[in-house]
């Protein structure tokens, strides 16, 4: 393979964009969301269609129109989002991309051989519906490789893996590299790509901003590419909370899986003091959401000590009846849960309001007052600097940071007393996730407890003051920042012994 | 060439206001085409159908008295389906409704006061809203489909008006004729204007079911919560409300109104109970409901239009010869061209020739990039 | 020919239709696509059917005729449905809606006429086999397309490369497209059979259940059948078990209402007193039995959760629009 050219352009989601990748190359791909990384390499896959430009694949003019002809070609991937089928088992799953000819009784055997060759074990016959997120990601890998290609696309591949387990994802990726095939990494992790890939090429707004050896660039200079400016650093300043009152207080909460490819809670404890922000770690599909419902009162416990909210006991309070005593809720989803889609911003503002604030959103016969609304509506896009194209656009017409930012500040303008907050970045440009997070160290400096659960380390590390960790279901001790490190959090996320890690944790004994 | 559609990023207002014009539009032609194809003048046959009904004064009294149960009914499901609760079975509760506001003349016979009609109403209205309980409760209680059970139970409910007006309700004075005894002046829905037609009073309740339930829609919290857990149920939740409640809120309303246009129907129209009651008005009704795009004001016009058609049936069957089963073929069309030009509204359509099959070799310039515009 | 015989070969003239729409609806189904339009498919399968079976003298053209009217109306709903994205429920409420409307416009002229009846076959030397030999061997030929449809698709679901795509595609349309399947041109696919499954439903009804057009004759089967697909958890075996289910429902009440309860006076008393006890039921509560339990099948399987949720395809009646 020599070399790999590409213009396009439409909607600006990718506008005139130059790309090459060599032979036996890790080239990564550098953008912040939205920068559109992901359009581009969806062209280069044939999912989407270009608007204009050109592929040239060993050096011959290609028109990619659909999966199947990149296939052909030799271009594999690895999605972001899964392209999985949580109903079928893992075989039926690799069978579903490769030719038609390949029959499929012989595809489990082939898979497992191949996945057992990369140290990537898997069994055929599961249930995509039953795996844990990392197990999904390797049938992608391995129904990507049983297609023998020389370009493989991964698209955000560590986003949803423990720090051991994208180890052991980057030395897979050493060792295609080494068999000569090319890798086109897609990140916008800087420490991962400096580690890992032999040339980068940012993008930002559609458009190429540089070609560059990332091994030569600090993660600042990366950074700065990316972003096009400054991202300004987030100021925590020291926690001066101690012996403060617990505002949220988790008891032995327990809850039975709700769906049938859902995680069980079991006995989470925790407590959150006035003035704090404690960051719940670990890998998508631990239990989180889950945790989150139970939290919100969008499912309601046995006990009403299970969840206490400012020292009353909330456990069997609904969402409403927790917010009424202080708490306010950010959930992952933000279209479709934090807010529903087609409804306009000040729809969504009495979606979480309407019984908060009595009487200054819904007046008598539950009439809804649309003059109080937009007044809110409109400081919240103030003070969360909020882009929008049209006064009160649907939920959907913003773009995803823009959206939570007012998500959040629909929370905030309340000034809660306990606020917990998923994913608070998640998917988020560099600017709005900056502002979210200091949104919330202030909050909780001003006197709040605030819960943040995330998949994303950096982040935690950021913003908490203690961290703990859920896996399966369980919830780890908090640790302090001190105590915290990445590889202590990373074996925790990855199923170690909560509680006993610090005895086990080889990095403390080295 | 294919299809294809854009999605707007902001829903078209224009579309919202044209769609039901454009689909009536298509109906008409599709009408003519029929007609044509009937062997019959499409000329005739359409000025028969849509216009031939407007200009006699006692037709148009007999327009009230078909759209009023359309109007009724549909604005009810307009609630259901904004909440994505699939009610059809209002034909059902719309039957049942009329049996047991009929009950209150056939068993109280010697009651003759100006409360008999209230009570009446009011039992109608039950009745209606307990038969839509049934499909509401298995849905909230054990997640079973609405669909089919809502529809199961309009069969199960035309068999007990089969059973009561051939058995226990039988008029012993008609002979064999399967009918209830008439309702005494008492339990008849008075006319509004005796002099000029037999219009009565279900068309004033129509518009103001219709008014009651648009500023409930429009500008209350329950609206918003009908609306919000129709459209996304999880977030309807994390808003605090219950998507149990909702369906039942939704199921009762509409069962009410489609038990209230039974009773209005029977009590007014007809003037006793009898084995067939409903010419499909509670189906009839969906058509209604989309057309008038859910919003219980555009339901008012659009329950006009087809009660224009079911006149048009009749008028047609009688000046030019085609079957009035045309009538209900006209109504499918409607639905039919309503649901595709709603499409309009969230997408643009455009027609794609098929790329060419290998891209023209240009140069890594973006000189190409004019040549697909937005649309 | 026995009574016990005669009645099971009643209930397997009752449950054909039933099978023959579902089977097809399931297949639908499969592939993400919710039509509710069975109903209205299915009398325009009758009435096309019954037609040109008249016009031509044969029943089979009259069959073949059925399924393509079928096929042809199911087309409305993809057009709509798939290409213009139109909401699923509404749209297949449609289709029934003008199915039930245009069969009655172009059956008018049916209406009380002698119809076509497609024969049971008949092999000599199976046929006259003692208990089983009308059974297997006599019966009429939509009897064992219905059979052998449902066994085609248990082995194309299950067994062959492109049922596992379509099934793919039910399960999450996003992914399937992202992989490069495509999933319009499969859905249509789906849609189509199910269109010509019904249709040959319908034409069952016409030309062998009672070789007679008659308004609105389905009477609720298509809908039926939409539920027996729920009530099998999508698994063609269960929808044939459900098909006989309700084809035994319907044929019991028919014939309680027809039995004379004299012509049970030899019944050793307890028994007597049963059936005077059942045939004071009124006749209309017997009619109304398939449609009860259809209701109280959908409770009984809804209320396994984990059942449902396990088997309901996951894309099942949600709108997919590609982006290119």
């Amino acid at each position: 393979m020599r070399g790999l050219t590409k213009v396009f352009g439409t909607l600006r989601a990718c506008d005139g964009v130059d790309l090459d990748i060599a032979r036996g190359e890790i080239h990564a791909l550098l953008g912040e969301n939205g920068a559109g990384k992901s359009t581009l390499v969806k062209m280069l896959f044939g999912s989407l269609e270009p608007n204009a430009g050109e592929i040239r694949w060993n050096g011959e003019a290609v028109r990619i129109g659909s999966p199947s002809e990149a296939r052909r070609l030799g271009i594999g991937m690895v999605f972001q989002h899964f392209s999985l089928f949580e109903a079928l088992t893992a075989a039926e799953n690799i069978a579903l991309s490769l030719d038609a000819r390949t029959p499929i009784s012989t595809i489990a055997a082939k898979a497992q051989a191949l996945s057992y060759s990369y140290g990537l074990p898997l069994d055929p016959y599961a249930l995509v519906g039953d795996l844990s997120v990392g197990e999904r990601q390797r049938i992608e890998i391995i129904r990507c490789l049983l297609q023998t290609p020389q370009l493989i696309i991964l698209d955000e591949p560590t986003s949803v893996l423990t720090p051991q387990e994208a180890d052991k994802l980057f030395e897979t990726l050493e060792r295609l590299r080494s068999e000569g095939k090319s890798i086109l990494y897609i990140s916008h992790r800087l420490e991962e790509v400096k580690r890992m890939c032999d040339r980068a090429t940012v993008l930002r707004h559609g458009k190429v901003v540089g070609h560059c050896d990332p091994r030569q660039e600090t993660a600042s200079s990366l950074a700065r590419m990316m972003v096009g400016s400054e991202v300004h650093a987030v100021v925590r300043t020291a926690d001066t909370t101690g012996s403060a009152d617990v505002l949220l207080r988790v008891d032995r909460l327990s809850r039975p899986p709700a769906t049938p490819f859902s995680i069980p809670l079991r006995d989470v404890s925790l407590e959150v003091r006035a003035g704090e922000v404690i960051g719940i770690a670990g890998v998508a599909g631990n239990g989180q959401g889950e945790f989150f419902e139970a939290i919100s009162g969008e499912v309601l416990q046995d006990r009403a000590d299970a969840v206490t909210i400012r020292g009353k006991g909330a456990g069997r309070e609904g969402i409403t009846g927790r917010r009424r005593m202080g708490a306010a809720f950010v959930p992952e989803e933000r279209l479709g849960h934090g807010a529903a889609p087609a409804m306009k911003l000040s729809e969504n503002l009495l979606l979480s309001r309407h019984a908060t604030d009595p009487g200054v959103y819904v007046g008598a016969l539950g009439v809804i007052r649309h003059a109080a609304i937009a007044a809110t509506a409109k400081r919240i896009n103030q003070m969360m600097d909020v882009r929008k194209s049209a006064e009160d656009p649907a939920a959907n017409a913003l773009s995803g940071g823009n959206l939570q930012k007012f998500i959040i500040g629909r929370e905030l303008d309340r000034q809660p007393a306990v606020m917990v907050v998923n994913q608070p970045t998640w998917g988020v440009d560099a600017g709005a996730a900056a502002r979210i997070r200091q949104s919330l160290i202030e909050l909780a400096r001003s006197g709040s407890a605030v819960l943040v659960i995330s998949q994303d380390l950096d982040e935690l590390f950021e913003i908490s003051d203690r961290i703990a960790v859920m896996h399966n279901g369980e919830l780890s001790t908090p640790m302090s920042r001190a105590e915290a490190t990445f590889e202590k959090v990373g074996l925790l996320m990855g199923g170690a012994e909560p509680g006993h890690v610090h005895h086990h944790d080889p990095a403390e004994v080295a | 060439m294919r299809l294809e559609l854009v999605k707007r990023p902001q829903q078209s207002v224009l579309f919202s206001a044209l769609s039901p014009f454009i689909a009536f539009a298509l109906m008409v032609v599709a009408g003519g085409l029929i007609f044509l194809a009937l062997g019959k003048d499409p000329v005739d046959g359409l000025y028969a159908y849509f216009i031939g009904p407007l200009t006699e004064v006692w037709s148009l009294h007999e327009l009230a008295i078909k759209a009023a149960p359309l109007i009724l009914i549909a604005v009810g499901l307009s609630v259901c389906f904004l909440s994505s609760n699939w009610n059809i079975g209002a034909e059902g509760q719309f039957t049942i409704g009329a049996i047991v506001g009929s009950a209150i003349p056939l068993y109280f016979p010697d009651l003759q006061n100006a409360a008999v009609l209230p009570m009446m109403l009011v039992c109608g209205a039950i009745g209606g809203a307990a038969w839509a309980a049934i499909p509401a409760i298995l849905k909230a209680r054990f997640n079973t489909n609405e669909i089919l059970t809502s529809l199961m139970l309009v069969y199960v409910a035309q068999l007990i008006l089969d059973w009561l007006v051939r058995g226990p309700w039988r008029d012993p004075a008609a002979m064999s004729f399967p009918q209830a005894p008439a309702f005494h002046s008492w339990a008849i829905v008075p006319e509004l204007m005796p002099m000029s037609g037999r219009a009565n009073w279900g068309i004033v309740f129509a518009v103001i079911a219709a008014i009651a339930v648009w500023f409930m829609l429009a500008r209350t919290l329950k609206g918003f919560e009908v609306k919000v857990i129709g459209q996304s149920p999880r977030a309807g939740r994390f808003g605090g409300f219950s998507t149990a409640r909702t369906i039942v809120f939704a199921f009762l309303v509409s069962g009410a109104l489609a038990g209230l246009a039974g009773i209005v129907e029977v009590s007014g129209a007809i003037g006793r109970l009898q084995p067939q009651i409903s010419p499909g008005y509670g189906f009839a009704a969906i058509i209604v409901a989309f057309l008038g795009r859910l919003n219980p004001l555009g339901i008012v016009a659009a329950g006009f239009v087809l009660a224009l058609s079911y006149l048009g049936g009749e008028a047609a069957q009688i000046e030019i010869g085609v079957t009035d089963k045309t009538v209900r073929a006209f109504q499918g069309m409607l639905l039919f061209f309503v649901l595709a030009c709603d499409t309009l509204i969230h997408y643009r359509v455009r027609l794609v020739r098929p790329a060419p099959a290998a891209a023209p070799a240009a140069g890594p310039t973006p000189a190409t990039e004019a040549a697909h515009g937005h649309g | 020919m026995g009574m016990a015989e005669a009645i099971l070969l009643t209930i397997a003239t009752a449950a054909t239709p039933l099978l023959l729409a579902a089977i097809g609806e399931l297949v639908v189904e499969r592939s993400g696509v919710l039509n509710l339009g069975v109903e209205g498919m299915m009398l325009m399968g009758a009435v096309v059917a019954f037609g040109v079976a008249l016009a031509t003298g044969s029943a089979w053209i009259g069959v073949v005729a059925g399924a393509l009217a079928g096929m042809a109306f199911s087309l409305l709903f993809g057009v709509l449905a798939l290409t213009l994205v139109t909401n699923q429920v509404a749209t297949g409420l449609a289709l029934t809606l003008l199915g039930i409307g245009l069969s009655g416009m172009i059956g008018v002229a049916f209406v009380g006429q002698p119809g076509v009846k497609l024969e049971a076959i008949s092999i000599p030397g199976l046929t006259e086999l003692p208990l089983v030999g009308r059974l297997l061997f006599g019966q009429d030929p939509m009897f064992y397309i219905s059979i052998l449809l449902t066994a085609g698709v248990m082995w194309f679901l299950f067994r062959t490369r492109a049922g596992l795509t379509l099934r793919s595609v039910g399960d999450s349309h996003s992914s399937a497209h992202a992989l490069g399947i495509k999933v319009i041109a499969i859905r249509y696919m789906a849609v189509m059979f199910g269109g010509a499954c019904a249709g040959l439903a319908g034409a069952q009804l016409s030309l062998v259940y009672t070789t007679q057009w008659i308004e609105n004759m389905t009477a609720g089967r298509g809908w039926i059948a939409l539920a027996l697909v729920v009530f099998a958890s999508w698994r063609p075996w269960r929808v044939l078990a459900g098909a006989y289910l309700f084809g035994a429902i319907t044929i019991a009440q028919l014939h309680i209402q027809a039995t004379n309860l004299a012509d049970l006076a030899g019944l050793p008393g307890p028994l007597y007193w049963l059936a005077g006890a059942v045939k004071s039921v009124p006749s209309q509560f017997l009619s109304a039995l398939p449609y009860l339990a259809t209701v109280v099948v959908l409770v009984l399987i809804s209320r396994n959760r984990r059942l449902t949720m396990m088997n309901t395809p996951a894309s099942l009646g949600r709108p997919f629009v590609p982006d290119r």
